[in-house]
């Protein structure tokens, strides 16, 4: 655990060797590049080119607190929702809307272990989505998958399929919890993998919920 | 977890703050409008009390009816729903079904429909065109009329013009259903603040009036749509999870199925006979007043009367319950979906809310409280509810408040790919505003355009999802196939509406985009409209360009007030006092009314505060550099 929070100290003075000074576009002084506003005359700045874990003043990691996430959410979106700008100039409520559709993003990725996990490959330079890591040509993983397609359509009765649907979910919060150490130790080849499994099992998940309402419906 | 929270990037304005008020212009009132497929209902709220505002004779629900006299002229609401009956020819009811749809939408009975369908004329997008006493007429211009009689009531009892609105959708409603709304008000006469949907409305009523937390579905069933959405309501953030619904299931057909009833009951006596039009519109009519009259009665009795013959047909509460059962199990079948999509079960849903006046019907509400395991909410009057929580949306639009509205998309947006399948770029339940963009290539050498068609809805096929637009894109430099990038971004903005940019990325050039909208109006007939509608006359357009400028004049005059207080310090006393001439040059064209008067002064300033803005941008930079602002920003970081 001191480990982890070493590396997130360190992560932490990088990004503030990174600040920009650039110029307001309304007051034309000097704001602190991806500030949602100006300090001076309070306007709503463009979103910038931040990643989404800034955005919600967070370190980029895997491990997330999702409710803390949506407080922060709420609390910007309060802020910065066009809502809050309809009797402003045309240019602001413009900025409001990119800043909001910025959020929106940004929350939307981060609140997903899966969307999380393929962004942070991502921001380390490996796509992942939509067709898994290119790195891995896993044959365990293939296996894997390819019996609980197999356990899936054997399935007739809910009790059965309720029986993969709950393999499946244990074997997401495995694998979820495999991520968190994976990311922690920067072994991005096991993250690697492990994002393309996770892909699969909430592939799986989803195809168990549907075959359950297909057998729901049919009795 | 709270060390993961580092901290917002520097300060944050106030929220809210209340806008700029010139002198002259007393603070506009903003109204709510409920506008329904049976009736319409318009409110105010100030100071957090809304009002639902009522007629002459003390009716607050405005049907939806217009009758047009020979020379054109409307008449709304109730006295065009007694006309019904007696003149059914120049009556128009239950517009709202024909918004952004085409002639293949309007529903017949008994083979013949209630409106007259204008035949497609050359050139025209496929919205539907009726006639009305010889006149042709677009749904846009029939929701008109009635925006504008509700506006006018506003207007008398308010005592001052009614110039902004926010306008409640079906959550359900696609993306030309929703322009042509926003179009009908645009002929009115009204800005619209907001397209906000129905069950979110009416989750804003009873959140902020009755003080609902926690997970609630609101169950809207109109005369003419169904929604079904799921929201989190929490500390005045209303967070739409999901929404599901039928843009094409209300209450109508309710009196289609009783209509559709006693006409075959009075073939089997009196023979096959083709109904004209108006008769048509008789029998719906007949339709529901007995739906009307069944929810609160056990059984009745109706008269048809057409082509001289009369007919008489008896009806139970327990017959009008087997008619409409099935339309009553596919709303459940739609909430079932909605559940799914959130990912919860019924019993996680702490309350359900219902809205609409068909959900008055003793059947639908014993089949929701069956089917959610709790007895439904109606402490606000469901015809009104939408209506109140509009009228407060609007004043916490143009107020200011805390309160947070986030709503979702209701179907996916997509374009057609090879082979007429549907690519989806925006999937459903979506949180809005969004942006997304896709790539596209060229498949010929030397292509120079390239054809768009964006579709709305779930299926896979293009030809069974909505056809939105449209678009060719022109001026792509001439390349081998498969070199050029397009990438077209789809932006859907905070009333749910799509707009759609593409750029050629390896060029860099912006495309030139036409719009064909499939079922809207183009940009010329909506100008021929507003031309034709008065009420946009030339004294309307300077009067917004004025206001526009007075809100892009403060804003500047502001930006400079705040920068003079914290760097002041930067101008020599000479410099300081050019800068104040020009501020209070600005003032005063802002409380005057010549619009190039202000816009020159913004210029001035703008050119006088120019060194000023050199002088601050490298004080600013200097300070990041030597980290003392980055220290006192830490330092306020650790005080927290």
């Amino acid at each position: 655990m001191t480990e982890i929070m070493h590396g997130q100290v360190e992560e932490q003075k990088e990004s503030k060797a990174a600040v920009r000074v650039v110029p307001c576009w309304s007051c034309k002084g000097p704001v602190r590049e991806g500030s949602p506003f100006c300090q001076t005359c309070k306007s709503v700045q463009p979103p910038g080119q931040v990643d989404h874990f800034t955005r919600f003043g967070l370190v980029p990691r895997f491990r997330v607190d999702v409710n803390a996430l949506e407080r922060q959410y709420f609390d910007l979106q309060r802020l910065l929702h066009p809502d809050r700008f309809v009797t402003k100039s045309g240019k602001e409520k413009t900025l409001s809307q990119l800043q909001a559709t910025s959020l929106n993003e940004a929350y939307e990725t981060l609140k997903n272990p899966l969307r999380r996990a393929d962004y942070l490959m991502h921001l380390h330079g490996t796509d992942v989505l939509p067709n898994g890591c290119n790195l891995v040509n896993d044959q365990e993983l293939l296996m894997e998958a390819m019996e609980m397609r197999e356990a899936l359509l054997e399935a007739d009765s809910l009790e059965a399929v309720d029986q993969v649907g709950k393999q499946a979910a244990d074997d997401i919060a495995e694998c979820i919890s495999a991520l968190e150490c994976s990311f922690a130790d920067k072994d991005w080849e096991t993250a690697c993998r492990l994002t393309t499994r996770l892909k699969y099992l909430t592939k799986m998940a989803d195809e168990t919920k549907a075959h359950r309402n297909k057998l729901k419906s049919m009795s | 977890m709270s060390e993961d929270v580092t901290l917002p990037l520097l300060q944050i304005t106030e929220p809210g703050a209340a806008p700029e008020q010139t002198e002259d212009a007393p603070q506009a009132v903003a109204v709510g409008i409920d506008l329904g497929t049976t009736n319409s209902v318009i409110a105010v709220s100030r100071d957090g009390q809304p009002k639902v505002l009522e007629d002459d004779n003390g009716e607050a629900l405005v049907p939806s009816v217009v009758a047009y006299a020979p020379d054109g002229s409307a008449i709304v609401g109730g006295l065009a729903k007694r006309l019904l009956l007696d003149r059914p020819e120049s009556v128009v009811s239950s517009i709202k079904r024909l918004m952004g749809r085409g002639p293949e939408d309007v529903k017949s009975l008994a083979g013949v429909m209630p409106f007259e369908i204008e035949p497609y004329q050359e050139g025209e997008t496929g919205m539907v065109r009726i006639n009305v006493m010889g006149h042709r007429k677009t749904p846009v211009q029939v929701s008109a009329d009635i925006l504008t009689a509700l506006k006018e009531m506003a207007e008398d009892q308010a005592g001052q013009a009614v110039e902004k609105a926010v306008i409640t959708v079906p959550a359900y409603f696609d993306d030309a259903a929703r322009t042509a709304t926003k179009d009908a008000a645009k002929l009115a006469g009204l800005e619209v603040l907001r397209l906000i949907n129905e069950p979110t409305a009416a989750a804003l009523a009873y959140g902020l009036d009755q003080g609902a937390e926690g997970l609630y579905a609101i169950y809207d069933l109109g005369g003419g749509t169904f929604d079904i959405s799921l929201l989190k309501m929490e500390k005045g953030v209303f967070q739409v999870k999901a929404t599901g619904g039928d843009a094409a299931l209300g209450g109508d057909d309710f009196d289609h199925a009783v209509a559709e009833y006693f006409l075959t009951e009075r073939a089997k006596t009196l023979g096959e006979a083709n109904l004209t039009r108006d008769e048509v519109k008789v029998a719906l009519m007949t339709g529901r007043l007995a739906k009307e009259c069944l929810t609160h009665e056990d059984s009745g009795e109706w008269v048809l009367e057409s082509g001289g013959q009369t007919s008489k047909h008896a009806l139970t509460r327990g017959d009008f319950e087997n008619l409409i059962d099935a339309f009553v199990d596919r709303t459940l079948t739609i909430c079932g979906h909605v559940l799914e999509d959130a990912g919860v079960s019924p019993s996680d849903v702490k309350g359900v809310v219902l809205v609409g006046g068909s959900t008055r019907v003793p059947l639908v509400r014993k089949k929701v409280e069956a089917f959610f395991g709790s007895e439904p909410l109606a402490n606000i009057d469901p015809d009104k509810v939408v209506a109140v929580g509009a009228a407060l949306q609007a004043e916490a639009l143009t107020v200011g408040s805390d309160t947070l509205l986030l709503d979702v998309t209701p179907l996916s947006l997509g374009l057609e790919t090879m082979g007429e399948m549907v690519e989806k770029v925006i999937h459903r339940n979506t949180p809005i505003p969004v942006a997304k963009a896709q790539e596209f290539t060229t498949y010929q050498d030397g292509q120079t355009a390239m054809m768009i068609h964006v579709v709305q809805g779930e299926r896979e096929m293009v030809d069974q999802c909505r056809s939105l637009a449209r678009f060719t894109l022109r001026g792509i430099p001439p390349m081998t196939a498969g070199a050029a990038r397009i990438r077209v971004t789809f932006q859907v903005d905070a009333d749910g509406l799509l707009t759609v940019s593409a750029r050629e990325e390896t060029t860099g050039v912006e495309q030139m985009v036409e719009v064909k909208p499939s079922y809207g109006l183009d940009e010329d007939e909506m100008a021929n409209m507003l031309r034709d509608s008065m009420v946009h006359a030339k004294d309307d357009m300077q009067e917004r360009l004025l206001a526009e400028s007075r809100v892009e004049a403060s804003r500047v005059l502001n930006a400079v007030v705040a920068a003079l207080q914290v760097d002041g310090d930067l101008l020599s006393q000479e410099e300081r006092e050019t800068v104040d001439a020009a501020i209070s040059a600005l003032d005063a064209a802002i409380k005057g009314k010549q619009r190039e008067t202000i816009d020159a002064a913004v210029d001035k300033l703008d050119k006088e505060t120019q060194v000023f803005a050199e002088r601050r941008m490298d004080r600013g930079i200097r300070s990041a550099l030597s980290g003392v602002e980055l220290d006192t920003l830490e330092q306020k970081i650790t005080e927290e």
